[in-house]
């Protein structure tokens, strides 16, 4: 770790100054994935902002339709959550699979989606609720927002402030941990929405993405059969010690139809 | 009070205490006035010729205290580092010992490889200057694996070693096992990888060192399992420094599991720096660094050759391995893939014509030498999968070939074909337990079931003998060894009764303090509480050749039982003076000496107090004091032998397999603490279950880049992928020590790599799979179902 300043604003607009203040200056959250770059010297800012001293950022709001969490909220928070349990426990159990117990006590779902790491979690949420990403300047659609490989839609200095996830009829999140990481080797989740099915995978290629062959299936029947024979693409998918393309591929499936089978057997339907 | 504190009470550990209440000691704890701090520069490449080190800028920096290079080291005269245990292959040719620089020189031979060591005020200083350190590399082409070593043309780790060929060894009689294959009835082969693993102990290595000129002495505070090995090494053949000269402390230790029985480069650069520097000097490995400088352990690739008669019988086994020692040899690097190794594959059983080839091959790895087994499990997995293999070839049952092959009993103490002789084992004895207590007869029922739930289930065994208590040095020594490796343990006894015993073995994890209290509080007689066991000073001990080879019951304690005696025999002499009685009438038990036939007694604590406060004495037969030292240097291996039985169920939809039930029948001879006991059976399986099903220390073939280098990528097994553990001992006493003792750091790793991939094949078995390599991951064995096209349809 090389030394940087280190601030705890209160306020949102202190926060935004201060990282306005340095191109170097980088957003706290939890530090999960920031800290171990800054020890292997992977990263080196001028100045830490750590988000989690403004209150507004921390928290979760249920309205009619929508479950709102604040950035600086944490993955055991989500995890326990009563409401969220209860209209919306894909998502509840998808933050309580996130790594161990110190992960999901410290790291933000701002962070995560800021990050944007290709192999975590949330993202495919994100994608198949159709959620909103709250930030300082506006709102971004999720179909928008991850771009790539550990790049978002955020412009330098902006700062998520809240995800905003409608409430699905149904949805199931299916995880194939990597089996050293335990980050999402493949991940799948299944959402029939207001506007039809929709299903995201992460962690198999190198940004979340949405599986069109797999939402058209089950948009003609919402049944794991309905996937039975389909056979996903290698390309674009990534290679590794844990997992070659094919496999990757062959996982897609079979954590769809998984994910399918969950949803249908929970017979919750909001 | 012997049965609740002698040989055989699972008394809880005096040391967990202060390791569980945050007091431990480790090295990272040490703090030395003015102590400054050193981070060492290493080879991005696997390969490369070394142009030049800059270190003008670096040195400029803030806080920097020195930068040292090889070429500094050479110009004190430091010598590389010596390799402890060679070997002589075929046709008496010696293993090759090229030199391994502490600091590379002319050449780096694997991504890690130390270049230069940057000391600084602070870490962060250290490490800013260790990034403007300007190295100027050639980049070579690498070698990775050991069958890309051998090819023709293949790049040379060592100018002057073109075939890359450390040793080619051999054991056993080629001949008669040829004659053996020739009236074969059936003969099983298989082609086999043992994977390469990194040990990864839970607290990495760490050195402090420290001079004082005016004493012109030097201490090294080191995470070492072999504190005064390293003292001889580095001081003898490194440093040239005198013996006297060097205090080397190994205090609390976090896990080794062979990883710190070596003596390292760091340790040596680090005790030069502090008096270059001036300073005290502390390096801590970080984990990631741990990764490119631990040396690591097993990589091999194997052929293996079993030939039998009609019914079974073993008739002969011809292995062929290729063994990797990375780019240098690490202090024990050629005697593992060979003494340990071919030395073994008799296993439990009567084979009688037995020949083993290996060819230990230098890469651009990290050094390859001795970790949890070492050797051992790498022989009981050929061993194993290779009976596996025939049995169900010839369609007979797995434990029935065992048993139709195994060594009777009586045939004890048995002469193998490979130079072994076990003196004592039941292995018989064991598989019977085991079959019972997984109920082996009722595996279909079971398996039906999981069928039921869409799983492939699968059941492995494994019996095997292992030779540990390392070692009897009229063996070791004809087998290569530049040093004994008995052990040496005294016991003083304060006037009080009280005794610190002073262990030459080192407890890093092994619970010695607790155990080494046992056997003293058994053999005179006096509690626990009143027992302090010391070891890891080389300025408090003696001597010791430290703790590995689940040497330290068998060989330390052994030590310490005899030194006990010894207290015993001096103790009577004073008791006979002071109960006026002749020492021939005076018997020892449970902590008193009494006269036979008489009431006149006196207790351990009378005849202490006599000892040192020697009123009356008789000063011209007897000396004052009550302390003894013994040097035990055992005639034998022990041989810890067992049966092992895994259950599996594999998902044929991701490759995913679960051990779902796990017994382990052991003989580890006499047993001491059986918690202990249970708790080093339970954490070596474990870790052997890590090599057959997690981890694998993967190079990149081409560019030799480390791509296993976190805990991302390399899995170690964790707490919710094991069922309850079943662990019973089976015990035969060990017929040539006193405490009967066998070892039982080993056999965990040894047999359950082979144990666990038993139960996979078998598992996989209906599909015409009869070998699956390690790690049997998710992918691996997605891989070969759908190759075998199952798996595809949805349950
Ligand atoms: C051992 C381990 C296991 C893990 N396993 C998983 C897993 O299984 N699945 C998974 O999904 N994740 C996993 N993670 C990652 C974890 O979920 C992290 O919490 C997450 O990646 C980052 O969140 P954070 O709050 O810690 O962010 P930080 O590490 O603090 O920040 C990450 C990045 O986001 C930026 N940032 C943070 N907050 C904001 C904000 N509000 N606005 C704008 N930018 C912001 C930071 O500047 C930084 O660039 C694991 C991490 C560890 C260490």
């Amino acid at each position: 770790m090389r030394t940087f300043d280190y601030v705890r604003p209160a306020t949102l607009p202190e926060a935004l100054s201060a990282l306005a203040a340095s191109p170097e200056a980088r957003a706290l959250g939890g530090g999960m994935s920031l800290v171990p770059a800054l020890k292997l010297r992977l990263a080196a800012p001028s100045a830490l902002v750590d988000l989690r001293g403004i209150p507004e950022l921390r928290g979760i709001r249920i309205t009619d339709d929508a479950i709102v969490i604040g950035a600086t909220t944490t993955h055991a928070d989500v995890a326990a959550h009563p409401a969220i349990l209860d209209r919306l426990p894909a998502l509840a159990a998808l933050a309580g699979g996130i790594g161990d117990p110190q992960v999901r006590n410290c790291g933000t779902i701002g962070g995560v989606v800021a990050n944007n790491d290709p192999s975590a979690d949330y993202p495919a949420a994100l994608l198949a609720l159709g959620a909103s990403i709250e930030t300082s300047r506006g709102s971004h659609a999720a179909d928008d927002f991850f771009t790539g490989m550990f790049e978002t839609a955020l412009a330098p200095g902006e700062i998520v402030t809240a995800i905003r996830f409608p409430i699905p009829k149904q949805a199931a999140y299916e995880k194939f941990k990597s089996p050293a990481s335990r980050y999402a080797l493949v991940g799948v989740f299944v959402a029939v929405t207001a506007g039809g099915v929709r299903v995201a995978v992460t962690g198999a290629a190198s940004c979340v993405f949405r599986a069109e062959m797999i939402e058209s299936a089950l948009g003609e029947r919402l049944a794991p059969e309905s996937l039975e024979g389909l056979r996903f693409s290698t390309d674009g998918l990534n290679a590794d010690m844990h997992a070659d393309a094919p496999f990757r591929a062959h996982l897609i499936g079979v954590l769809a139809r998984r994910a399918v089978s969950k949803l249908l057997a929970t017979g919750k339907v909001n | 009070m012997n049965a609740r504190t002698g040989i055989g009470a699972s008394l809880l550990r005096k040391e967990d205490l202060r390791f569980v209440t945050g007091r431990g000691n480790y090295v990272a704890d040490i703090q030395r006035p003015g102590m400054a701090i050193g981070v060492f520069v290493r080879s991005p490449h696997a390969h490369a010729r070394l142009l030049s080190i800059d270190t003008t800028a670096a040195k400029a920096m803030p806080g920097v205290v020195g930068i040292y290079t090889g070429a500094d080291l050479d110009a004190d005269g430091v010598g590389g580092l010596p390799c402890a245990w060679p070997v002589t292959g075929k046709g008496n040719t010696p293993s090759k010992e090229p030199v391994h620089p502490a600091l590379a020189r002319g050449k780096v031979r694997h991504v890690g490889d130390p270049v230069a060591f940057v000391v600084a005020d602070t870490m962060v200083q250290a490490k800013n200057a260790a990034e403007a350190v300007v190295v100027e590399y050639e980049p070579l082409p690498a070698v990775v694996g050991v069958l890309d070593a051998l090819k023709p043309g293949a790049t040379a780790v060592f100018d002057d070693i073109p075939d890359n060929v450390c040793v080619d060894w051999e054991v056993g009689d080629a001949a008669a096992t040829d004659a053996a294959f020739a009236k074969a009835a059936h003969v099983a082969r298989l082609s086999l990888v043992n994977n390469r693993l990194v040990g990864n102990p839970m607290e990495p290595r760490a050195a402090v060192a420290e001079h004082d000129p005016s004493r012109g002495s030097h201490t090294l505070w080191t995470t070492s399992q072999f504190p005064h090995i390293v003292k001889l090494l580095m001081g003898n053949f490194v440093l040239h420094l005198p013996q006297h000269k060097i205090r080397v402390v190994s205090p609390d230790v976090g896990g080794g599991f062979g990883v710190k029985q070596f003596h390292y480069a760091e340790e040596a650069v680090v005790t030069w720096a502090a008096k270059k520097a001036l300073r005290p000097v502390k390096w801590v490995c970080e984990r990631s660094e741990g990764f490119l400088s631990d040396a690591h352990g097993r990589d091999h690739v194997t052929e293996a050759e079993l030939a039998l008669d009609e019914r079974g019988k073993f008739l002969g086994l011809r292995v062929r391995t290729i063994a990797n020692m990375g780019g240098y040899l690490s202090t024990f690097g050629p005697n593992i893939p060979t003494n340990l190794y071919g030395l073994l594959l008799a296993g439990v059983y009567t084979t009688p014509a037995i020949y083993c080839e290996v060819k230990a091959v230098f890469t651009n790895t990290l050094p390859v030498d001795a970790y949890r087994g070492a050797g051992r499990p790498e022989a009981t997995f050929v061993l194993e999968r290779i009976v596996d293999v025939a049995a169900s070839e010839m369609g007979i049952d797995k434990a029935e070939i065992r048993r139709r092959n195994m060594i009777p009993p009586d045939a004890y103490p048995y002469k193998t074909p490979v130079m072994m002789e076990y003196d004592s084992g039941d292995p018989g004895g064991c598989l019977d337990r085991a079959l019972a207590a997984i109920d082996w007869t009722g595996f279909g029922k079971r398996r039906a079931e999981s069928a039921s739930r869409g799983k492939l289930r699968g059941i492995g065994l494994t019996t095997y003998i292992e030779a540990c208590g390392l070692a009897p040095s009229r063996i070791a020594t004809r087998l290569g060894a530049r040093g004994g490796l008995f052990e040496s343990a005294t016991v003083r006894v304060h006037p009080t009764g009280d005794v610190t015993v002073l262990m030459g073995t080192h407890s890093h994890g092994q619970g010695h303090e607790t155990t080494c209290s046992q056997i003293v509080s058994e053999r005179l007689g006096i509690p626990p509480e009143n027992i302090e066991v010391v070891f890891g000073d080389t300025d408090r001990v003696q001597f010791g050749l430290g703790t590995y080879g689940s040497r330290s019951a068998a060989v330390g304690g052994s030590a310490l039982a005899k030194a006990t005696d010894k207290v015993i025999v001096k103790g009577r002499k004073i008791a006979a003076h002071m109960l006026e009685a002749s020492e021939e009438d005076v018997t020892f038990a449970d902590g008193r000496f009494s006269v036979a036939g008489t009431d006149l007694s006196k207790t351990f604590q009378d005849v202490a107090l006599m000892a040192h406060y020697p009123v009356d004495y008789p000063l011209e037969i007897l000396e004052p004091g009550l302390e003894e030292q013994a040097f035990y240097d055992p005639v034998n291996f022990t041989f810890p032998c067992g049966a092992h039985i895994a259950e599996v169920e594999i998902d044929p939809e991701t490759g995913v397999v679960s051990l779902v039930d796990y017994v382990a029948v052991d003989d580890v001879g006499t047993v001491i603490n059986p918690m202990i006991v249970d708790g080093q059976i339970v954490g070596g399986i474990v870790q052997g279950v890590g090599q057959a099903l997690f981890e694998d220390c993967v190079y990149d073939e081409s560019s030799g880049q480390l791509l296993s280098g976190s805990f991302m990528d390399y899995c170690l097994p964790r707490a919710d992928q094991f069922p309850q553990i079943t662990v019973q001992t089976h015990v035969t006493p060990c017929t040539h020590n006193a405490l009967g003792v066998k070892g039982c750091g080993e056999v965990g790793t040894i047999a359950s790599p082979a144990t666990v991939i038993n139960a996979v094949v078998d598992a996989l078995a209906h599909l015409g799979v009869n070998h699956v390599d390690m790690p049997a991951s998710p992918n691996r064995v997605w891989r070969i179902i759908n190759d075998a096209g199952f798996g595809q349809t949805a349950k």
